[in-house]
């Protein structure tokens, strides 16, 4: 029982984290490149939830997921259920709480190399997209690898806005911190603490190995 | 054949206005000092700013006019950067064949048959980077850079090298190394070569036709020789400023180790550099080692004494200094005076004097 926790978290977990990906690059890159005075308010969105309570941001979300809006109704008309209490509720929930912790620090990456590559590879004929793909996206890697690890991370530790959005279905959405919750609400204690012990280790080892290949990453490029 | 080159707008509260002209093959300084423009005109030739107003053409492509702007990745132009601007995640190779590589896909044939060295191997033996290939461009020295940059750049095929202040980030001892590279470059690309500067030692060195930049206008635009001896350009009061003499070697003196470089007009013996009868050299004369004399004196320890006539008289900035240029039989030389001396030879237009040059410099 709660080895599907585990299953379920680290599944979870991996596909928010290439969602992420797919999704936090354009917007690191846009906010890194705009000249648009409104980026920043742009910015400070994405940020959000960095300050929200998660119960804040579960709420929200609910609503907007739920069957009296525009989104819960296309998403009955497309799948014959709304995402409120599913993985994919889930997934959408986690990816929206987790993205100010991908894009920060890709678009610091963006940031950091600036204009310079950028204009040395227009003068070597690279199109934009192909200076994107051959040349930023690169030289961004240590940032994509921070971002990537704190975004699986903050989703494999989450716990408010699933309590909200997912509640507690098992093998459904009932993730590892749920469970360890539900393990202390029973006091099963011995249960309670294979869990927590298995996420300090966990994230001990996830942390330093990201910190040795930054670094090692960091010290190639320059 | 020459090109033209026409840009006009405004970045903060610098203005440019530049307009000039530049022969197809060769090396053409754009030189002035820090804020004159230069590198602004150049990487408006690239496409990299884009200004109010902007006009460039080359073989018969427009680049920029009234209607037209052709994005820096469509333009068939090679450009060098201050510091080389290699990317860090590609080792030497992969930054030689980035531009190589794309160009060859977009290029017609055209294109391809212009000539110039830009056969991977060649160019690599060339630049001397065969032993460098597969670093990272964090391990290698300042000169080492600039040249894989070089490389990089020709290796497009381009229609136009661009260069800005290539050496100017370099130290002395990389300027010198990499020195030899670019007067090598010099003698084999049949393209233009735009090479921005605010150092006198590399338009004598490089350049064949000099542009002269002081905040964003055109002062002067002409040949090296003519443009190097006009006394109304800020580039006279460089304390190296000099001219610059097209010679060839006549004569070698085995006992003494001298040769003698002759030239439209006279010749001058100077130090053997060992190059054969015949070579071309181009010889370096700055205005601070020339002084004139009414008669010819032989008793001095200065070998090379040259009849001339004073053609103009200037002030440089300095009220105890004037610069005094004279014609040697067509060739031009700059003295540096102080005015009293200039007041006491009584020098004017049209008086015959001695030219005594205490040093030269041999240049490739």
């Amino acid at each position: 029982m709660w080895d599907d926790a585990i299953v379920l978290t680290l599944k979870l977990a991996t596909l928010v984290t290439i969602v992420l990906l797919v999704v936090g690059t354009p917007i690191a890159w846009w906010l890194a490149r705009s000249k648009a005075w409104w980026k920043e308010a742009v910015g400070a969105v994405v940020a959000l939830p960095i300050v929200l309570p998660p119960t804040v941001l579960g709420f929200y979300l609910l609503i907007a997921l739920g069957p009296h809006s525009p989104i819960g109704q296309a998403a009955q008309a497309l799948f014959g259920q709304t995402l409120p209490f599913t993985f994919e509720g889930l997934v959408i929930g986690s990816v929206i709480y987790s993205l100010p912790f991908v894009v920060q620090p890709i678009r610091n990456a963006f940031e950091a190399f600036g204009e310079r590559p950028l204009e040395a590879a227009a003068t070597l004929r690279a199109s934009p997209l192909d200076t994107f793909f051959n040349v930023a996206l690169p030289l961004a890697r240590p940032g994509m690898l921070t971002g990537a690890v704190l975004g699986f991370a903050h989703t494999v530790g989450e716990f408010g806005v699933v309590l909200m959005i997912g509640g507690n279905i098992p093998g459904e959405t009932k993730v590892l911190s749920v469970a360890i919750y539900d393990y202390v609400e029973t006091l099963e204690w011995g249960k309670a603490h294979v869990l927590s012990a298995g996420m300090v280790v966990f994230s001990f080892f996830v942390i330093l190995s990201v910190m040795v290949t930054e670094k090692r990453m960091r010290s190639r490029l320059t | 054949m020459t090109l033209a080159a026409h840009f006009v707008g405004s970045k903060g509260s610098f203005t440019l206005d530049a307009r000039f002209s530049f022969p197809a093959r060769g090396v053409t300084a754009l030189f002035g000092p820090s804020g004159c423009g230069k590198t602004t005109l150049l990487r408006c030739i690239a496409g990299l700013n884009r200004l109010d107003f902007g006009r460039f053409e080359i073989g018969g492509e427009p680049w920029q006019n009234e209607r037209i702007f052709l994005a820096p990745h469509k333009r068939a132009l090679g450009y060098v950067f201050q510091d080389a601007n290699l990317f860090a995640h590609l080792s030497v190779r992969d930054n030689l064949l980035f531009g190589a590589t794309r160009a060859a896909r977009q290029n017609t044939q055209a294109d391809k048959t212009q000539a110039g060295p830009v056969d991977f191997d060649d160019l690599v033996a060339l630049l001397g980077l065969g032993h460098l290939l597969e670093r990272a461009p964090a391990n290698l020295s300042g000169g080492e850079r600039q040249r894989v940059a070089i490389g990089r750049a020709l290796l497009t095929r381009p229609k136009i090298l661009l260069m800005d202040e290539p050496l100017s980030a370099l130290d002395h001892a990389s300027k010198n190394e990499i020195m030899p590279y670019l007067e090598g470059l010099h003698d084999t690309l049949s393209i233009p070569i735009l090479y921005v500067t605010h150092a006198p030692e590399e338009v004598a060195r490089l350049a064949d036709h000099l542009v002269v930049l002081e905040q964003g206008r055109v002062l002067a635009s002409g040949p090296l020789t003519e443009t190097l001896a006009r006394l109304d350009l800020p580039i006279r009061h460089d304390d190296n400023a000099g001219v610059a003499i097209e010679a060839v070697i006549a004569e070698r003196d085995e006992h003494w180790h001298l040769t003698r470089a002759a030239f439209a007009g006279g010749s001058i013996w100077v130090r053997d550099p060992g190059l054969a009868i015949g070579h071309r050299v181009r010889l370096r004369v700055l205005a601070r080692d020339v002084s004139l004399a009414l008669q010819q004196n032989t008793n001095s320890s200065i070998m090379n004494s040259l009849a001339a006539t004073v053609t103009d008289i200037a002030a440089n900035g300095h009220p105890g200094v004037r610069l005094v240029r004279v014609d040697v039989g067509g060739t031009p030389l700059v003295a540096r005076l102080t005015a009293r001396s200039a007041h006491e030879l009584d020098l004017a237009p049209g008086k015959a004097v001695w030219a005594q040059i205490k040093s030269v410099a041999v240049l490739g």
